[in-house]
Order: C-alpha cells, then structure tokens, then sequence
C-alpha cells in the first residue's frame, strides 16, 4: 500500500511540476510550469525541422524508386537497415561523427526518420495497379504526370503512414537532443541536478503525451489522404 | 475524321522468348471508319499486335502507318492522346469518379473545365451510362457499367483511332450480347476506325466490318470480311475456328429479305408471320419447327409480302457458297 501512495504522490509532483513554476534546485532560475512550454516549441521545431528534411529525401526518392521499379534493392535495404539499428546508437554515432549542435542532432533525427517514408512511398507507389498504370500511359500521360495525377494520390495514404511513423519516432527521440547540448523537453529528463525526481517524471509524461498527439494527428491526417470513397458511406440505389 | 491504318510487316519479338516472335510479319489495312476485328486464340499476339499501334509496345521491324505517317515519328504521349484506348482489363482510375475518368483526356489535352464536364457528360449519355452513376467511383460500379465508362473515356476526344482490346471479355453473356448491340449502335454515331480485339469468332463476325484471324506465334491466318470467312476459310486452322457450324453462322448475316420469296397466297393456316428483317439462322429455326416449313412473311408494317420455304434457305445458301442451285 505504501508504495502505490509513495507512486501517487510521485505523480502528484510530477503533475505539479508541470503546471506550476518553482525555484530550481540549484537556484536562481525558475523552472516546470511554463518554463515548460518554451521547452515544448524547442522541441517541437527540432521534430518539425528534422521531419521536414526526411520527408524532403524520403518522398521524391520512394516515389522516383517505386515508378522506375528500380532500386528494389535499395528501398528495401534502407528500411532493413532503418529497422536494425536502434535510434540510440545512430544518433550516438552521429554525435561522434559529427559533433553536437541543432544542425547536427537535426540530421541525425532526420536519418532516423528516412527509413520508414521512404519504404512506405516505394511500396505505397508498388502497389498501385499495374492496369491503371497502363491505361495511364495509353491515355497518354507522361511519366510525371503519372506520378502526379494517377501514383501519388492512390499511394498518398501509405505515404502519410510512413511520415506518422517516423514522426512519432522523431518525437520521442528528440528527447536525448539536450545530450547534443541542443534544448528539448528531453532537459528536465537529463539534468537531474536542476529539476529533480519530479521534474523527470513530468517531463517524460509530457513527452508521451506529445508522441501520443503527434500519431493521432497523423493518424487523422492519413484517414484524410484516401482518395478512394469510404468503404463504409452506403450507395445510393 | 477516320484514320485509314496500315500495319507493314510488323513483327515483335519480345527479349528471352526463346526466339518465338509475338507477332510475326503481320500486314493489314483497315480503311477510314471501318471495324476490324483481331481474333485468334488466348497468346496469338493479338494485344501485342494491337498495342504496337499506339506504341505501348516497341516493334522489333516494320512499320505502322496512320492515315500515311508513321507512328515512329509521334511522340508517343502525344500519339495516345489521339488513340482511343480502351485496354483488356478497363483500367479505370479508381480514385476518380466516373466523368472524371471519361474526361481524362480531354484534361490532358487542355480542354477547358466546362467543355470537359459538358464533353464527359454526353459521351456517358452516348454509352447508356445511368446518369445517377456520374459521381461514382469504380469500386461502386458493377462490371458491366466499369465497361460503359471504359469505353466512353476511349471516345472521348473524338479519337480519328480506337484500339479495344477484349473490351466486353469479362461479362456474363446477356450483359455481353446486351453491350455488343450497343455497340453496333454506338458505331453508327460515331465516325472512327475500329481496331476491335476478341478470342470470340461469334462477337468477330457480328461487329467486324473485316476480320483478321491470327495464328499461334502470331501469324495472319486470313484477313476478310465476315462473309468472305465464312464461305471461304483458307485452311483447316481457320475452318477449325469458326467452327462446323459456320452454315449457321452465315445465315446469321442475312436476313429474309436477301431471300426471293413464294407468292402471298399460299399461306398455311395457323402459321405466325415473320418479318422481313428477321435474320435467316433465326428464320430457320421457326421453319425447321413448322410442320410444312413455310412461313408468312410480312413487312415492317406488317403486310403480307410473301411466304418463306425451308428450301429457298437451304438453296440461299448453296447459290452462295457458289455451287449450283437446284432446279
Ligand atoms: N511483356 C511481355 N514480355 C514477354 N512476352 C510477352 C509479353 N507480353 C506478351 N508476351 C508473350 O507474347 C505472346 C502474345 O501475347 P499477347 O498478350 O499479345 O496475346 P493475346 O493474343 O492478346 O492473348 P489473350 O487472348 O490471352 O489476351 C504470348 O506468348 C505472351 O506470353
Ligand atoms: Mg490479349
């Protein structure tokens, strides 16, 4: 029993902590509450930046891969590769590489979200069927307009998967930016020193929520992106 | 206008087929406005032969001319954008609604919206497309209405060329016989040479203006009108396929008009009368269930012009295969 009351009064803090502002451990600075929300753009433009760039590489490349039907090898290697190598040590080799800094950790965050978009574009465009495409081509459509007006809109909703994928990923991992000395909400979670047990804990629990809205917005976002008609709306007779 | 297409010893020759071409050194000629039909059995080369024509297939040597330019000198995009086509599965876009399927070309080549919207609309109304199906998308659509838009989006610019490879293979047969009568119908409306792809002899010789039967390795077996076929198939494999009942299939061509009928007078009791533009397989079938095999013959407004006897049907058919006639 006294442990369940010592957990709930561990969040209880936790939950303080992230809606009311308090003197650091260390002194001077303020800290939780909004101190949290400049923490929260940070972090969210590190994720927006990052995803930006791997949507940027990702898309074109999947697409261009999946139209050609060239570089099977390549999509698929990348996705493998992307699903072997935990995040952690990626971005840890990265830092080595190349140092710290927001560029930096940007890119790494990037990386880590190419895998994902690009297999869903390469397989989302493989999957469009070949008789649509060849009745594209005897209309008379040109490869781009293919892509444009035929792949790209029946691919669109695997496309936005990938991206839901790679962006809640993006998120959560974001949190280990302020090792790379670029801040996040992963602050709280890493200077023990300044925030203490329940600025960990309510940090960690806004990250969640974070992730968790991240892939619900995407989720509504791929729901949008069917350019089939619901199969649930009934046919007039 | 119609396009006059010639194909000159056209021969494709896919890579790693063991050296058996596709199509082997096919030549034909359909004039402006006529429906040729090219049947032969399942991998005779009849959609390479077809596809050839709008280049979605490479030929290996030859030519192929429209209205005397060759289509080697098309860009292709362009060249299809001028070919109806309507291809062996339909291929509808299934993220767009039935006019905006029809209208696909007419996009493509610039039209502006209203005179897409007014041209997508008259061409569904042209192929009996229910007009409560115009917003619908082809997963809401049965086969046989996936057809009709098919169809309609190949017409849609007013090709001088249409290409239809097996459009009505996959219906069940009164649907099939049902859209083949719309068919001749839609061909009387609109001035475009046909190039028409089928495995079925009996759709070859009722919608083909000539017929051209290709052999395995895609060879020309003969080329002909469906009467010339019929009468004079040129060698066992083409006898073989238009099958033993080909007398049948000839008096289905005619009508009892094309017959010199017995005076009026000598009409049975009891017989019901038959019109004149009633077809001879059909004509044939009542008088072979007529216990004197002659029929009452009347016009389209139903007066009596004369009697129709079981031998005049039997010797039609001999005059015309041209051996002589009886008495
Ligand atoms: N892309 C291709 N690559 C290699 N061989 C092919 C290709 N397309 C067709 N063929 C071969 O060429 C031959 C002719 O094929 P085609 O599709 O033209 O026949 P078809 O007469 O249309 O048959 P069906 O009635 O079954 O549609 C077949 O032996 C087929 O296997
Ligand atoms: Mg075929």
């Amino acid at each position: 029993m006294s442990a369940l009351a010592s957990i709930l009064s561990d969040f209880g803090e936790a939950l303080e902590f992230i809606f009311t502002e308090r003197e650091s451990r260390a002194g001077g600075s303020e800290i939780g509450g909004t101190q949290l929300l400049g923490l929260l753009a940070d972090h969210l433009a590190l994720s927006a930046v990052a995803l930006a760039i791997g949507i940027a590489v990702a898309v074109p490349l999947g697409i261009w891969l999946g139209h050609t039907g060239r570089g099977t090898f390549l999509a698929v290697g990348i996705a493998n590769v992307g699903r072997a190598v935990p995040s952690i040590a990626l971005i840890a080799l990265f830092f080595a590489f190349l140092g710290t800094g927001f560029v930096n950790v940007a890119l790494a965050l990037a990386l880590l979200a190419i895998p994902p978009i690009l297999a869903n574009a390469y397989v989302g465009i493989r999957l469009v069927e070949p008789d649509t495409v060849d009745a594209a081509r005897g209309m008379g459509m040109t490869g781009p307009q293919i892509v444009r007006r035929v792949e790209l809109p029946l691919a669109l909703p695997l496309v936005v998967g990938g991206i839901r994928t790679s962006a809640v990923n993006v998120v959560a991992t974001a949190a280990i930016a302020p090792l790379a000395g670029v801040s996040s909400l992963g602050d709280p979670i890493i200077a023990f020193g300044v925030y203490g047990e329940s600025g960990r804990l309510g940090a960690s629990i806004v990250v969640a929520a974070v992730a968790v809205a991240t892939e619900v917005t995407f989720g509504l976002a791929q729901r949008l992106a069917d350019p089939l008609p619901s199969t649930r709306r009934t046919v007039p007779a | 206008m119609p396009a006059a297409l010639e194909l000159q010893n056209v021969t494709k020759q896919y890579p790693g087929a063991g050296g058996a071409p596709a199509v082997a050194d096919l030549s034909l000629r359909v004039e402006p406005g006529e429906t040729c039909v090219l049947v032969g059995p399942s991998g005779s080369g009849k959609t390479t032969a077809m596809r050839m024509v709008n280049r979605m297939v490479d030929m290996t040597s030859g030519d192929i001319l429209i209205d005397g330019r060759s289509v080697m000198r098309s860009d292709p995009a362009e060249l299809r954008r001028h070919i109806g086509y309507v291809i062996q599965n339909v291929g509808l876009f299934p993220h767009r609604t039935a006019l905006q399927n029809i209208g696909t070309v007419p996009q493509l080549l610039g039209w502006p919206r209203e005179r897409i919207v007014a041209r997508a609309r008259e061409l569904a109304d042209l192929v009996g497309l229910d007009p409560a199906l115009a917003d619908r998308y082809p997963g809401q659509m049965s086969g046989g209405q996936r057809q009709r838009v098919g169809v309609a989006r190949a017409l849609a610019a007013d090709p001088p060329l249409m290409l239809m490879d097996e459009p009505f293979g996959a219906l069940d047969p009164i649907t099939r016989d049902h859209l083949q009568g719309e068919f001749e119908r839609l061909k009387e409306r609109v001035s475009t040479t046909i190039v028409f792809v089928t495995h079925d002899i009996d759709e070859a010789i009722r919608l083909g203006d000539r017929i051209a039967i290709l052999r395995e390795g895609g060879g020309l077996a003969q080329y002909a009108t469906p009467g010339e076929l019929l009468l004079h198939p040129a060698d066992a494999f083409v006898e073989e396929f238009v099958g033993a009942d080909r007398a049948l299939k000839r008096l289905a061509l005619m009508q009892v008009s094309d017959c010199e009928l017995e005076p009026v007078g000598a009409v049975p009791a009891g017989s019901a009368a038959m019109r004149d533009d009633t077809s001879l397989r059909d004509a044939l079938a009542a008088l072979l269930s007529d216990p004197d095999g002659r029929l009452p013959i009347v016009d389209a407004e139903g007066r009596p012009i004369g009697v129709l006897a079981l031998e005049t049907v039997h010797a039609k058919l001999r005059v015309e295969a041209g051996a002589p006639s009886p008495g």
